[in-house]
């Protein structure tokens, strides 16, 4: 079965990208697959034109809530810590500037006053800037963020939205993955429609034409997204 | 004070109790520390089915005269291999896999027992254990496999947790989590058979899982959780063991209900000062 077919784009650097379609529509496929995780049959997909292999950890990653196990006890610090794994290395421990580089990026993210905290006993929308915390940790050039903002509340959307918003301004690039419109379409530079291939590419205010809206959500989808004012 | 003193040396005067005390806190000691992850990770019936998928291990053991210890680990190391390549293959649940592996292998293990008479073995040492027949030779033995294991966890320890909270991140960044979850299983397979020894195939449950769920509750997180767990793990066998000795009742089931005992407490003690 092809989840996705004849999904080719080229994204330049710097840019915060919503990859924006139906549940179901490939998102997490097309990201496993940017993230080395599945291999594409055909084609290939090339990170500053080299392949997944060579930019290994380069590419950080916020896990969709459900994936991590929260019942682990971990502190806020612990998780941004494990983003400095490929720098430390296996079997040695963090030195005293991995430490250093954790707390200011949990400074970064507006969390350094829950560095001990659990992440158990974190809201949503902390748990994301945690994980955003870890990717800059890690050093890396390119953030990929799937379904970020589901579970989030809009006052923390907009404060994640912030903190993103101030990344791609220092050159990163990142891309989200969401199924919903109506917050936050016109917050991205460029949006990449996908409904098993790509719709349509570019500025949110070209791209949501109604007819590339009425192939991601249909005629029903259409009209909800019309209510609720067109992103 | 004399009392107190007397009630825990007059016991160690026989060889048999002081190598038992030795073998007990050594499975308290590393018992609660892989079976942080055992809780954490929900790998409670995992533990178990390795118990008892074990037994055939542990019957060839005797028929070829090795102590059971060497012969049951790589018994268990392949079952833990086998279960994770059954559910990756079949697309069967893990949890079926483990219900097939589990049963075929226990079912074996009892046709292996029946089949070989010579052999004398006491089947409920074998299920209840029987920490007061341990010898010289199985206290080096469990010692040394103690210490392999407490040596990897901490090596690994980075590496082990990354791969349990978020095992999609582990891999993205290049860490092999497939095999760092054999390697927990593994490990995990040695603590199980050296805790055969003192508290038998059915009872061994209790001891990988009630000490670090104690520790779980009192612990602020997983590194001290690790580091709770052997105080409350070696409290409870050496608690179970005197018990033991003293009313005369079997060593497992001892050391099992007094886990269990520490367990509640720990929920009751919560319980008060949170109210």
């Amino acid at each position: 079965m092809r989840v996705l077919d004849d999904v080719s784009f080229i994204i330049d650097h710097g840019l915060m990208v919503g990859v924006v379609g139906p549940n179901g529509a490939g998102k997490t496929t097309l990201f496993n697959a940017i993230l080395g995780l599945i291999s594409p049959t055909y084609g290939s997909i090339r990170i500053h034109g080299l392949p997944f292999s060579e930019m290994r950890g380069e590419l950080a990653y916020v896990p969709q809530q459900e994936k991590v196990n929260w019942r682990f006890p971990l502190t806020a610090s612990d998780v941004v810590m494990l983003g400095r794994q490929r720098k430390i290395g296996w079997v040695r421990r963090p030195s005293n500037e991995d430490k250093q580089i954790v707390s200011s990026c949990l400074e970064k993210v507006g969390l350094s006053e829950r560095g001990l905290d659990l992440v158990t006993n974190l809201s949503g929308g902390q748990r994301q800037r945690l994980f955003i915390a870890r990717a800059l940790a890690q050093e890396a050039h390119t953030l990929l963020l799937d379904e970020a903002f589901s579970g989030v509340d809009v006052a923390s959307q907009e404060g994640l939205i912030e903190i993103l918003q101030s990344l791609t301004n220092e050159g990163k690039t990142v891309l989200i993955a969401t199924h919903d419109l109506t917050n936050l379409a016109k917050r991205f530079d460029l949006v990449l429609c996908l409904n098993q291939h790509v719709c349509a590419l570019g500025p949110p205010s070209e791209s949501f034409t109604p007819a590339v809206l009425a192939e991601l959500y249909g005629a029903h989808g259409m009209s909800l997204i019309n209510e609720t004012g067109k992103p | 004070m004399d009392n107190i003193i007397n009630l825990l040396f007059d016991p160690l005067q026989y060889g048999f109790m002081l190598r038992a005390l030795a073998v007990s806190i050594l499975i308290g000691i590393i018992c609660p520390v892989i079976g942080s992850y055992v809780v954490i990770r929900g790998l409670a019936f995992m533990g178990d089915a390795i118990a008892h998928a074990i037994l055939p291990g542990l019957v060839i053991g005797f028929l070829i005269g090795v102590s059971p210890v060497v012969s049951a680990i790589p018994v268990g190391i392949l079952i833990a291999f086998l279960i994770g390549y059954l559910s990756r293959k079949t697309g069967l649940s893990e949890d079926t896999s483990i219900g097939i592996l589990f049963a075929g292998l226990f079912a074996f293990g009892l046709i292996l027992l029946s089949l070989f008479k010579s052999v004398r073995i006491n089947l409920s040492d074998i299920l209840l254990g029987q920490v007061l027949g341990v010898s010289q030779n199985d206290i080096m033995i469990t010692g040394l496999l103690v210490i392999i294991v407490l040596i990897t966890l901490i090596a690994f320890h980075k590496e082990l947790v990354f791969a349990g909270f978020d095992p999609q991140g582990a891999s993205i960044i290049g860490l092999p989590t497939n095999l760092l979850d054999y390697l927990l299983l593994g490990l995990t397979a040695v603590v199980i058979v050296i805790s055969i020894q003192a508290v038998g195939v059915i009872l061994v449950m209790a001891m990988l899982v009630t000490p670090a769920a104690t520790a779980y509750l009192l612990a602020r997180n997983f590194k001290i959780m690790m580091l709770i767990g052997p105080i409350i793990g070696i409290i409870a066998t050496s608690l179970g063991l005197y018990s033991s000795f003293y009313w005369n009742i079997p060593s497992g089931p001892a050391m099992t209900l007094a886990t269990v005992a520490l367990f509640t407490l720990t929920v009751v003690f919560k319980r008060m000062i949170r109210n």
